[in-house]
């Protein structure tokens, strides 16, 4: 990317040397649109650079700071506070492992050390060779923290999709397949893609999204009550359609 | 369940009453889909509450005691009044914003509610909206979710189609737009005020408070922040009234309520029942502890409220009564850990947690969650004195109520609740009598938070 080229500072790996080409403008004019106020499209707009890019790179930075009038500076300082936007390429998949305590409690902590072991990455790290970032069947891996699936633990998400009920040995085919280039289903959620588009679904661009959104969501765990209710012919006591009754008098 | 052994725990009355009012589509087929919704019974609050005026749906749900399940049980009619009198001609609009930034450690029912019901979400939000006067709402929804993201943006379109958001709703002159707006991994912007500063665009740090954002919230002009199962409760009431509302749960704290049970139970999940309900009837329900081990201590609201023992089997499960028992209702989390579970290894790893998701802004919380971890870490690993023991509890005592937001509260209540009820695992730890606790038996027998574990490998 030549207006980053020679900048002090610029590390090697932020520059991808992607542009984002017209469609990309025209994604980010429609997320900007959605706020009343523009800057509000900050954060969705780096989920949007992520989705080319595979990490917030310089190129990124100042394409949101572009976008929406702010300093590179400004962008900065957001992209580095959240823990989703990443600082260096991911690999074709983010794998993210809950190591919060009920699940590391449940074995999330023997799921990580496994595939940790397994790829020869630690921490926000990603097999391959860096400029192969991306590139099919690199994976990185991360530490989650809750991901709020806790009846369905251990649990880890690749790409942002759920895989429930985990032990080492399932974590461990799932990532196979994956490095095998495989397209593993989630136990809720559609058909794994990559990393990438999955972040351009959480910049709030769906393609597809019809049969995106049929993906499964049903798991055993989250209807049990439900389904002891209705085995056993509990209910809610029944209700009438009540008018709404008008104000007190004052 | 009578087979089923729970140790000290015996669990041998009735379970839970579940009452599904929230859940009760979720098993339905396609249960996500606008026509599955409106077959179920949806979208029939809706013009019911569009035909009256809007303060009158306020009135309503103040008085149905609703009160918000985003763990502070503030009630929600009263929320939603404390916005300044509705002026056409004001500068700014007011705003509706939804926290479905679930993150807090054993919270897990707003992830299943987006994923399964999106729409009861949107009805009520609509309702919400046109109760406050909103012309606008957006519901922050934790970036991870992937699923629910997607689900919400689907309702969103469906219910734009079918006329129930847009231009003119229902032929009634009101306008509404909402936007699905995805987080980007940060627990605080839970917090309300960060979440606001996030949407906004900005890091997400707390705001000081007064201005509250009934006052200056959104853009600084009145907003109403609500927790997902809050917004989810708006229909049903609109529909039967307060005091069908009212025919659940206890005077205080009425309703019906998503508990979320996990950890090591037998059939952990989602059981929806009346507001007061115990941990007892629940695990009844969920058949018990699993095989047959004895539960230890629990949360009762996610890893921020203070934790429980088997002694507190009993307490009915509301805002007032687990209050008046020394913890919070939080979010009705209950995470349960059995007699094999290492309490200071529990802790240390919850404290790994706050001190990731410090946000940085205040001193107490990002320096003290920082010392805390530290000294747990020793403790942990066998290497603790004495002395760390009182250095522990100071600085967490230090930290709680001198932090800038709840966060820093929530940081030192692991270690103080644990204090209180296990001091003892801890003195047994830097004494060198060290029980074989571990997480799991996956983690390999006679280790505390070591060997297959994560060690000074986290962060």
């Amino acid at each position: 990317m030549s207006h980053t080229e020679g900048r002090i500072g610029v590390p090697v790996f932020l520059e991808t040397g992607q542009v984002f080409d017209e469609l990309t403008h025209r994604r980010a004019e429609e997320i900007v649109g959605r706020y009343p106020v523009a800057r509000s499209a900050l954060l969705p707009l780096l989920h949007l650079v992520q989705s080319v890019e595979g990490c917030v790179s310089q190129p990124g930075i100042d394409f949101c700071a572009e976008q929406l009038d702010l300093t590179a500076a400004e962008v900065s300082a957001v992209a580095t506070f959240y823990t989703m936007y990443k600082r260096r390429p991911c690999g074709e998949h983010l794998v993210s492992v809950c190591t919060n305590t009920l699940c590391a409690a449940l074995g999330g902590d023997a799921i990580y050390s496994t595939l940790s072991a397994h790829l020869g990455v630690g921490h926000e790290e990603t097999t391959g060779e860096p400029a192969e970032a991306g590139a099919p069947g690199t994976i990185t891996l991360e530490h989650a923290e809750c991901l709020a699936a806790c009846d369905l633990a251990p649990v880890l998400q690749v790409d942002y999709e759920y895989f429930d009920e985990q032990t080492p040995d399932s974590a461990l085919d799932l990532v196979l397949a994956l490095q095998a280039g495989g397209s593993p289903t989630p136990t809720r959620g559609p058909a794994l893609r990559n990393f990438r588009t999955a972040e351009l679904e959480i910049a709030g661009i769906f393609p597809d999204a019809d049969e995106r959104v049929a993906g499964p969501s049903l798991a055993e765990p989250t209807v049990r009550g439900v389904r002891d209710a209705e085995r056993t012919g509990q209910h809610a006591p029944p209700g009438d359609d009540v008018p709404i009754p008008p104000l007190p008098e004052k | 369940m009578a087979d089923t052994a729970v140790g000290a725990t015996a669990v041998d009355g009735a379970g839970a009453p579940l009452t599904p009012v929230l859940t009760r589509r979720w098993a339905a087929p396609e249960s996500w889909t606008l026509a599955s919704y409106r077959e179920l019974g949806g979208y029939r609050a809706l013009p019911k509450a569009l035909g009256v005026e809007p303060a009158r749906v306020t009135e309503l749900v103040k008085a149905s005691g609703l009160r918000g399940r985003g763990g502070a049980g503030f009630p929600t009619g009263m929320k939603w009044s404390f916005l300044p009198p509705f002026d056409p001609a004001a500068p700014t609009p007011r705003y509706l914003v939804i926290n479905a930034d679930e993150g807090e450690p054993g919270t897990c029912k707003d992830i299943p509610m987006m994923m399964a019901d999106p729409h009861s979400l949107i009805e009520g939000a609509i309702i919400t909206s046109y109760a406050i006067n909103a012309p606008f709402c957006a519901i922050y929804v934790r970036g991870e979710a992937l699923h629910c993201l997607r689900r919400l943006a689907g309702a969103v379109r469906e219910a734009t189609a079918a006329g129930y958001l847009g231009r003119d709703i229902l032929g009634s002159g009101y306008d509404l737009e909402i936007v699905v707006h995805a987080g980007a991994g940060a627990y605080i912007c839970g917090e309300e005020t960060a979440l606001l500063d996030s949407l906004e665009g900005r890091r997400g740090q707390p705001r000081l408070k007064p201005p509250f954002p009934a006052v200056a919230g959104l853009y600084a002009s009145p907003t109403v922040v609500n927790n997902v199962e809050t917004i989810c409760s708006v229909p049903p009431i609109v529909l039967h009234g307060a005091d069908w509302y009212r025919s659940m749960g206890t005077e205080k704290s009425p309703g019906s309520k998503i508990y979320s049970l996990s950890g090591h139970v037998t059939r952990p999940g989602q059981y929806e029942a009346p507001m007061g309900t115990t941990l007892r009837q629940l695990l009844d329900s969920a058949g018990g502890m699993r095989d047959g081990i004895p539960l230890k201590f629990f949360t009762p609201g996610g890893s921020s409220t203070p934790i429980f023992t088997a002694e507190h089997l009993d307490v009915p499960l509301s805002f007032d009564d687990v209050a008046a028992a020394g913890s919070m209702l939080g979010t009705t989390a209950l995470m349960c850990f059995n007699e094999t579970v290492s309490v200071p290894w529990a802790v240390w790893k919850w404290l790994e947690f706050y001190k990731h998701e410090s946000c940085g802004k205040c001193t107490p919380c990002r320096e003290g969650t920082g010392w805390l971890v530290q000294i747990l870490h020793r403790i942990v690993t066998g290497d603790g004195t004495a002395e760390d023991l009182d250095t522990l509890t100071s600085a967490a005592a230090n930290i709680a109520g001198r932090s800038f937001c709840a966060l820093g509260d929530a940081a030192a209540t692991p270690v103080l609740s644990s204090f209180k009820w296990f001091r003892q695992e801890y003195e047994d730890l830097v004494t060198g009598v060290t029980p074989p606790l571990v997480g799991d038996r996956a983690l390999g027998a006679g280790t505390v938070g070591t060997g297959t574990s994560t060690v000074g490998a986290h962060r």
